[in-house]
């Protein structure tokens, strides 16, 4: 049913800390590789000159300016953030695309989804991509195949992004619990929605990177003090009288 | 958004169809015998291949069916049942015409206010997207149901058709203003799409990844936006100030059928800029406007 749960019992979500996130792509491959082997993720011309391909999660990269700053490098993983007011849920006309009341993951139900692309022209945040193999709609699972996942060790229940990335920059946890290791995360860091004028209310936050401080002129400035002494001090001055 | 030929037609034809049952619906020609059938046949031609034309849009139409379940919440599921609906009731109301039953009007009343409720849907289905400003806003479906009325009212051979197809022409001139300042009217960023607004000014360093994807191909569509103004005015004088002025020729049923086609390859043109004008807040991400 396309109508959205009116509260959900959990908001399971991601934590994402572009403070830590050193944009290793480790996320998207393992996304990338979990996924494939599950719902399927197909690759068009994957070897060739026009390769492209369906993908959960993305990691684009962004430069800073800061006033009175350096500019700062930061890099951006970008993927559904599961929305309380989810607009991609509402309008599918099929019921293919839902909001689970229990834990507030957004899913696609294949086997009703109709490739329509509504739902992707509905999110503002590029979550869903059509398989171009499959014809139906793939979006990030929250990986609910592993997170319930009795079969796989404790530690590995949870989503495969979390798992892999080696920095701890990806925290997964409940919302809506105000004690959870997230919310606490968030609470600390001023954790943020992405376009939150646009009524979304999204489930996943993002932590942004700290301030560097001021910059020094640059690293290499107190080299430029040195004052040579004995031959290359002689040196120094009689060039400087030529 | 990317300008799919599929949705282009569907739009447009099925826009024209539906208007012309409308005024069919409504009694505004009375046709009988082999008139009445070409007639009929002409608008639920037009409508049908617009609906077929959309089926080609889907990637995975064996499950279209299932699209009827979602009326409550979806405008395209909303589509489906405003737009069979009014198939189905206006078939009798054709037969009677075609026929002489003498069924009564009422039916053909109600066939032909679903036919334009069949429209309103159409247009919700975009006007309800936040995500692309342009689209979001009261002008787009007074564009949608202006186009279906004076479509209508042309091909039915009213009096006043010309001045509908003006007022197209001004709703159309009405929504390209209102659009051009819509994306930053919604005050959407890439500082505000990352959050990093409040670091600095972002701007793209790296893209996400070196080919095409889903997302560049259906919402980030750039191409051919430098002939917009000129495609704006071919729009306008084809589908509104041509046919209305030829209209007003003495030229019996071979002006209206100069008008109508006219007025289809403006409408086509028209809603070929709808799609490729509109810019989508994701494409922000990408350092693109839309």
């Amino acid at each position: 049913m396309t109508a959205l749960p009116q509260t959900t019992a959990r908001k399971l979500g991601l934590v994402i800390d572009l403070d830590t996130c050193v944009g290793c792509q480790a996320c998207v491959t393992a996304c990338k590789g979990w996924n494939d082997a599950g719902i399927g993720l197909s690759d068009q011309d994957p070897y060739g000159a026009d390769p492209s391909g369906t993908f959960l999660n993305r990691v684009h990269s962004y430069q800073v300016a800061i006033p009175d700053a350096p500019a700062q490098v930061v890099t951006f993983p970008r993927s559904c953030l599961h929305c309380d007011n989810a607009p991609c849920v509402t309008v599918c006309p099929t019921g293919a695309s839902y909001k689970r009341a229990e834990d507030g993951i957004v899913l696609v139900n294949e086997d009703a989804c109709i490739g329509c692309g509504l739902c992707a022209w509905a999110c503002p945040y590029g979550a869903r991509e059509m398989d171009a193999d499959q014809g139906v709609m793939k979006k990030c699972t929250l990986c609910v195949d592993r997170i319930y996942n009795e079969t796989l060790p404790e530690e590995d229940r949870e989503p495969a992004c979390v798992r892999t990335c080696p920095t701890n920059a990806r925290h997964f946890g409940d919302l809506a619990d105000p004690d959870s290791a997230v919310s606490r995360l968030v609470a600390e860091r001023q954790g943020y929605d992405l376009m939150p004028d646009m009524g979304t209310k999204p489930t996943n936050k993002y932590l942004p990177p700290r301030k560097k401080g001021p910059g020094d002129a640059s690293p290499l400035a107190p080299l430029l003090d040195i004052k040579a002494t004995g031959i290359a001090g002689w040196l120094d001055r009689m060039l400087g009288k030529l | 958004m990317h300008p799919a030929p599929s949705v282009i037609l569907f739009s447009t034809l099925s826009g024209l169809g539906f208007g012309f049952l409308a005024f069919l619906g409504w009694g505004a020609l009375m046709p009988s015998g082999w008139a009445a059938f070409f007639l009929w046949a002409l608008g639920y031609g037009l409508a049908v291949a617009g609906l077929l034309a959309a089926t080609f849009h889907l990637g995975n139409p064996r499950n279209a069916l299932k699209a009827f379940t979602q009326w409550r919440t979806s405008w395209l599921s909303r589509e489906a049942w405003a737009s069979v609906a009014t198939l189905l009731i206006l078939a009798p109301v054709a037969l009677s015409d075609i026929f002489a039953l003498g069924l009564p009007r009422l039916i053909g009343q109600i066939g032909g206010a679903l036919a334009i409720l069949t429209v309103f849907t159409t247009a919700m289905i975009y006007t309800q997207i936040r995500a692309v400003p342009r689209w979001h806003h009261w002008l787009t479906p007074v564009m949608f149901l202006t186009f279906a009325l004076a479509g209508g009212a042309m091909l039915s051979g009213r009096a006043w058709a010309p001045l509908l197809l003006l007022a197209l022409g001004a709703v159309l001139l009405a929504l390209w203003r209102v659009g051009d300042a819509a994306f930053a009217r919604a005050g959407q960023t890439l500082g505000t799409a990352t959050g990093l607004d409040r670091l600095g000014v972002p701007s793209v360093l790296d893209p996400a990844h070196t080919a095409g994807n889903y997302l560049k191909r259906e919402m980030i569509f750039v191409v051919g936006r430098k002939h917009a103004a000129r495609l704006r005015r071919i729009a306008l004088a084809l589908a509104s100030i041509l046919p209305a002025l030829i209209l007003l020729l003495p030229l019996g049923v071979w002006g209206i059928a100069l008008a109508a086609l006219l007025h289809l390859a403006g409408a086509l043109a028209a809603r070929w800029l709808f799609f490729a004008e509109a810019e989508h807040v994701v494409g922000l991400y990408y350092g693109a406007r839309g």
